[in-house]
């Protein structure tokens, strides 16, 4: 045995290969000058991106603008053309697979599971980065506190295949919550849900983000990234165009001009919550 | 790992108890190898087979068999005969539930990717270029060695940009299966009327040929085979979710499924190389499985395994009795009784599924 596969085996046995949760504030995910080319063309050209631990950052931008490659890129799934991305502190491709896992999650697009699992078994994988360190002790109490923080527990135990649209996108959510990372990377948790769902989960979201976790999000409703996001980036063809807090991005002359269809943002009468409308 | 998935009271309450559902089938070898050992010309007793073997022991229990060729033929005939068919059809089970595990889809059996036909390749070539009195030892070398060298092919022709994409692996099968059906029926063509027999039999699948040499053979792979799919099974879990997200879980897929074909090629190919093509136990017996104790692999493959053992030991039964005086086929058995179960399972998948994406 080598002596890094004895270092390995002992941080094991003892726990020690768990990350601590990084500091309110501290970079959890960075990318520097990012392009990533896809069957031959350039989707994302000269990306610099930082997500700090504690916000929430909402991706957006139309249809192919490249939100959620610039987020599968985050999640290590494309290998950049250009320039690096950085895990807390690392570049991306030194982590193994499972260091990875116990850093950030992945909520991806669509969700299916081959085989009739339980959506209380397919919550339970997202534990599985822990199985070999002392935080397995966690397992049952993750996946509870997960399943019922996404309001899944009602349907626990019935085989994920055979659930709605709307349920399978939460037990997904559950899972990624279970994993227990410092960094979570959602592509589009909202999409399949009506729109009391959409606010529970962005709220999560958001309550993740202040007790400590970093939150990168794509989001297509931009009502939704105004009111839960403390940062919003927005892509166009494959180039960002802006990055700031909702207030000072979600800009009427901005968003018409990357959507290329007029579009209003106002103050709501009441709240004073920023509205963002489509001209009809 | 083992505790990340627990099963939860009112699931047990659907799926059988899955401690109840090992012991019934450890059981149930039991039995059924019992039932075989005391079947065939020489009459024997259960109670004689279990003497036999207690005296073997060195046990002074039980009686010995009452007809004078009756040790003998318990211990040169049925033994390993009864042996081997648990080695092989364990090991066929254990395969068809590592291959569906690893590509998360549950209409793969080790004959997909190629084993069956290369192994009758090599086989058919050994048997036509050696003549009538080839040994059998080359033949199995041959079919073992084939059946393993298909595989891989299959595998790096279905490989792309570092991924094997599971429709493109399928139909990779399909086009080596027929390729090697091609050289089979040419080698058919060519050989002298008895290799052209050898041949034909060699392909429908028999225990006939079982002795301790086989099963010396067999089992070290079978273990190891079996071993290693027990390592690797709560992985294969994860796969269910999809490549993507198994690989956002930790899970080095692509290293997983080399490993995981590597071992099925090794159960399969070995397996068939003494007994000769032996279709649908490695496709039927996970399903069954699966709906008994559900789709977790670190249960699914153990119960896979003692399953495909069962039934491989009940097809030979059936092979030998049905008619009298004569072994029948088991590979014909078994593709007679699995083909439908095949036609039914894919007619209920679509009714669940609403149809194939």
């Amino acid at each position: 045995m080598t002596p890094a596969v004895i270092a390995r085996l002992r941080a094991a046995l003892s726990g020690r290969s768990v990350p601590a949760a990084a500091a309110p504030g501290a970079v959890t995910m960075r990318a520097t000058s990012v392009s990533v080319v896809r069957g031959g063309r350039e989707v994302l050209h000269d990306i610099n991106f930082e997500v700090v631990a504690g916000e929430v950052v909402a991706l957006v931008g139309p249809n192919g603008a490249g939100k959620s490659t610039l987020l599968a890129a985050l999640a290590g799934e494309h290998a950049v053309a250009a320039g690096s991305i950085e895990l807390e502190g690392q570049d991306l491709t030194t982590w193994t697979p499972v260091e990875m896992a116990q850093r950030r999650a992945v909520l991806p697009q669509s969700h299916t599971v081959g085989f009739s699992f339980t959506s209380r078994q397919v919550v339970a994988m997202g534990r599985s980065p822990w199985s070999r360190t002392g935080r397995r002790e966690d397992d049952d109490e993750c996946v509870r506190t997960a399943m019922s923080a996404t309001d899944a527990l009602p349907f626990a135990d019935r085989p994920f295949q055979s659930l709605s649209g709307g349920e399978r996108a939460r037990v997904a959510l559950a899972r990624v919550l279970a994993q227990a990372t410092t960094t979570l990377l959602l592509d589009e948790p909202t999409a399949a849900l009506d729109l009391a769902h959409q606010e529970t989960v962005m709220r999560l979201a958001h309550a993740q983000a202040r007790s400590g976790a970093a939150v990168v999000v794509v989001l297509h409703d931009l009502g939704l990234a105004a009111a839960y996001s403390d940062r919003v980036i927005v892509l166009e063809g494959g180039r960002k165009v802006a990055d700031g807090p909702p207030r000072t991005v979600l800009t009427e002359e901005l968003l018409t001009s990357v959507y290329g269809h007029p579009i209003e943002v106002i103050a709501h009468p009441e709240t004073g919550a920023q509205l963002v409308l489509p001209k009809r | 790992m083992a505790s990340t998935v627990r099963a939860d009271p009112s699931v047990e309450r659907k799926r059988v108890n899955t401690t109840v559902v090992i012991v019934g089938l450890l059981i149930g070898l039991a039995i059924l190898a019992l039932v075989s050992a005391c079947l065939g010309q020489v009459p024997t007793t259960p109670m004689e087979v279990l003497g036999s073997i207690a005296h073997r022991l060195r046990l002074d229990v039980g009686p010995m068999p009452a007809h004078p060729a009756g040790e003998v033929t318990l211990w040169q005939v049925r033994f390993p005969r009864v042996v081997l068919a648990v080695l092989v059809g364990g090991s066929l089970g254990c395969a068809g539930a590592l291959l569906q595990g690893v590509f998360a889809n549950p209409l793969a059996e080790p004959g997909v990717i190629g084993v069956s036909a290369g192994a009758a390749v090599g086989a058919s070539i050994v048997i036509v270029t050696g003549g009538t009195f080839v040994a059998s030892w080359s033949v199995a070398a041959a079919a073992f060695a084939a059946g393993l060298a298909t595989t891989m092919l299959v595998y790096l022709l279905a490989r792309s940009e570092g991924r094997t994409e599971v429709v493109t692996l399928v139909l990779t099968g399909i086009a080596i299966n027929a390729f090697a059906g091609g050289v089979i029926a040419f080698l058919t063509f060519i050989a002298q009327p008895a290799a052209r027999d050898q041949v034909v039999f060699w392909q429908l699948g028999s225990l006939n040929g079982a002795s301790w040499e086989a099963v010396s053979i067999v089992a070290p792979m079978a273990a190891v085979g079996v071993a290693g799919a027990f390592v690797i099974a709560p992985r294969l879990d994860l796969l269910a979710l999809g490549e993507g997200a198994a690989r956002h879980l930790g899970v080095n897929v692509e290293r997983l499924r080399q490993v995981a074909i590597v071992i099925v090629a090794f159960l399969a190919a070995s397996s068939v190389a003494f007994t000769g093509i032996i279709l649908f136990v490695g496709l039927v017996v996970p399903h069954l499985m699966r709906m008994l104790v559900g789709p977790a692999h670190r249960i699914l493959i153990p119960a896979s395994t003692l399953c495909g053992a069962i039934v491989l030991l009940a097809a030979d039964i059936g092979a030998r009795t049905l008619v009298h005086n004569a072994d029948l086929p088991l590979g014909m058995l078994t593709s007679l009784v699995g083909g439908p179960f095949f036609f039914w399972l894919l007619r209920r998948t679509r009714a669940q599924q609403g149809g194939w994406a």
